[in-house]
């Protein structure tokens, strides 16, 4: 039995200044009428424009060397908060601050330093690669452009970034089809790490992999996060993994946090109605020939969110104060923060 | 005891490209019971859908069966006549498909293709159809099934097409129903919705069930029994229960090992090195050995899969015994 098992990483709480502040991030996407729509609203019909809410007033909080799982089912809003934690989309609303500084506050150099030290791992290591480029060229191109490396310098710096990737540089002259899936998410890793980063975002990094590989990767990852002192932001639908690598859960649905808290506390003792029948809901190899619980109902539409708390007409407790007034995230534990109207009454 | 609903036996399909002769299932043998549930494991390119496919005559060329059998209820599969496939699949024998659209016709209401598929086997009314179409629509967990009849596949979200799939398979109430991954492509509660009714159904109506998948822990909580294949090989096959408690042979230890759960929190996973060789040039001896941390100079040679325990089979020189899984 080694050390590890039994004492598993739980980093200082409050180490220094947040990393990655959020505060009542909304990200709204519109779908404009298009001519018949305009020329309907014209003459009178009621035709509105279409209004998603991919992300409605999220807070978020990461610290700097911890492990955040952002959790969630399709359609709940996860990537896109991730894409606007990597700055690769502006969100609508609220404020994002990196070190404690707002990044709508930099001036365009410091910006740019700013997006580099934030870099993003993709789900799909087919797409996410210029099936025209060298994999030297992919990894290498980046820190070049941006001075981190000098030309002299530029074949030893790629060849140790993609070491420390578990690629062979021998193969670097290769192009992104004569690798296999698990290899090109090594080459993902590599080109992100190129740029020295110190935080990271993993959209659904191992979901399109086999377990096998997916093991490699996520020890791959556990590996360089103590090698580079980095952050993660763990973004999976896969509860399995998420509980293995993160120090700290978050659990969104339909475009609002609903539970956050430690991983132990929220694998141990959910609160949230919606995460005790997700938790339900994983198949786990542990269990044997048994009733597969059921959370009734589907997904709404995140055009036409239900009122109040979105989970209500899933929820096996909803009341009729659930139907109306949208609850909001209150500690129910040290560490653990809920939005359930449940714990009021308790 | 009464004879086994199927029962493959030494089954290769092989599939002969310019490349050269791709084995994608070589020497695959398993029986399924009446209202068991067997699990299929493997990950990608180890055989487990060309095996699926195989027993219910999809495999089209250049593959094709090239030895072996495929006892269905004693009648052999694998010499069968299109004609006679005909009037087994979708009666006694249907199959779910990961994609549900790979069912269903994108241009034609549920309706008709639930009908077409009564009419297809059975002589009934045209009403009695549209009345069967209902009842199985309703079993699957399909609220209203008179209206969602009339929709077509588009109107659906991707798990409501699943279960219409699964009831386009459920119409004859089959005996044997191949299922391909079809809860990888949906959400944790909506595959649990699935998986939850499919227990029920292959409890209360007695059909066998082959569950094709890469995920363990579905098969952990679904299955009977598991056969664990790769590079075209069963290299273990028993009850769930033994196989992911005590596994034998390396591959599926390294699997179970691989698998993210609570009890190996933050700690690196015990992976399997290297990736699954290609079928085209598969290593002579054991596929596995370049992988295997057990691989010895005996694993040179090919392993056939034999009986170790009662009811546990497993294809290697070198199996997991508890001596050996505690010095690893």
């Amino acid at each position: 039995m080694s050390a590890a098992m039994t004492a598993p990483p739980i980093r200082a709480i409050d180490a220094g200044a947040p990393m990655m502040e959020l505060r009542d991030i909304a990200r709204r996407f519109e779908k404009k009428l298009d001519l018949a729509g305009r020329i309907a609203r014209r003459l009178g019909a009621p035709v509105k424009e279409e209004v998603v809410h991919a992300v409605d007033g999220v807070d978020l909080t990461i610290r700097k060397g911890e492990v955040v799982g952002l959790v969630g089912e399709s359609g709940c809003g996860k990537s896109t908060l991730g894409r606007m934690v990597a700055g690769i989309l502006p969100p609508s609303g609220g404020t994002i601050q990196r070190n404690g500084v707002d990044i709508r506050s930099l001036d365009a150099a410091a910006a740019r330093e700013m997006k580099l030290r934030t870099q993003m791992i993709f789900q799909d290591p087919y797409a996410s690669l210029n099936p025209r480029m060298r994999v030297a060229d992919i990894v290498g191109e980046a820190p070049l452009v941006h001075g981190i490396v000098s030309r002299a310098g530029y074949d030893a710096y790629v060849d140790e970034q993609m070491r420390r990737a578990g690629l062979d540089p021998a193969f670097k002259r290769r192009y992104p089809h004569q690798f296999s899936g698990g290899q090109r998410q090594r080459i993902g890793i590599a080109r992100a790490l190129a740029v020295k980063p110190d935080f990271i975002v993993c959209d659904e990094a191992v979901a399109a992999l086999d377990v096998s590989i997916q093991a490699q990767i996520l020890n791959l990852f556990i590996k360089l996060r103590t090698e580079l002192d980095l952050t993660y932001l763990f973004i999976s639908h896969d509860l399995g993994v998420v509980e293995h690598i993160s120090d700290r859960v978050v659990i969104m649905y339909l475009g609002r946090v609903v539970e956050e808290a430690p991983s132990e506390t929220v694998f141990a003792q959910p609160n949230h109605p919606y995460t005790r029948s997700l938790l339900d809901a994983v198949p786990r190899i542990e269990s044997r020939k048994r009733a597969f619980s059921v959370v009734k109902g589907e997904i709404p539409s995140p055009l036409n969110p239900p009122q109040g708390c979105h989970f209500h007409p899933r929820c096996p407790h909803a009341m009729e104060r659930c139907r109306v007034e949208r609850p909001i995230l209150k500690e129910v534990a040290p560490g653990q923060r809920s939005a359930c109207h449940l714990n009021d009454a308790a | 005891m009464a004879a086994p609903t199927l029962e493959v036996r030494n089954l290769r399909t092989h599939f002969f490209t310019r490349a050269g002769v791709v084995k994608a299932v070589d020497d695959v043998s398993f029986t399924v019971e009446r209202g068991k549930v067997l699990g299929l494991v493997g990950e990608s390119g180890s055989g487990k859908t060309v095996t699926g496919f195989s027993i219910i005559g999809l495999v089209d060329p250049p593959g094709r069966i090239v030895g072996g059998q495929i006892l269905f209820q004693g009648r052999d599969l694998a010499t069968a006549t299109e004609a006679e496939m005909r009037g087994l699949r979708g009666n006694r024998i249907a199959m779910i498909f990961q994609d549900p659209m790979m069912t269903l016709n994108p241009v034609l209401r549920i309706d008709t293709q639930m009908i077409e598929t009564v009419l297809a086997h059975k002589k009934v009314s045209h009403e009695e159809a549209r009345q069967r179409a209902r009842d199985t629509l309703g079993m699957v967990g399909i609220p209203s099934p008179d209206e969602r009849l009339k929709s077509y596949p588009h109107q659906f979200s991707g798990g409501m097409r699943q279960r219409v799939a699964i009831a386009i398979a459920l119409l004859h109430e089959p005996d044997l129903i191949v299922a391909d991954e079809p809860t990888t492509a949906l959400d944790v509660t909506i595959q649990g919705q699935i998986l939850a009714e499919v227990q029920k159904l292959a409890q209360t109506t007695g059909t066998s069930l082959i569950w094709i998948t890469h995920d363990l822990s579905v098969v952990a909580g679904l299955a009977d029994d598991i056969a664990v294949m790769y590079a075209g090989r069963v290299v273990e096959h028993g009850a769930v229960s033994d196989v992911l408690d005590r596994p034998l042979h390396p591959y599926t230890a390294g699997l179970i090992g691989s698998v993210p759960s609570r009890n190996k929190r933050g700690e690196p996973l015990r992976q399997i090195p290297g990736m699954t060789p290609s079928l085209l040039s598969l290593p002579p001896g054991c596929a596995f050995r370049s992988r295997c941390p057990r691989a010895a100079e005996a694993c040179l040679a090919e392993p056939e899969i034999r009986e170790t325990l009662p009811g546990r089979q497993v294809r290697c020189f070198r199996p997991m015994t508890e001596a050996a899984e505690q010095a690893a």
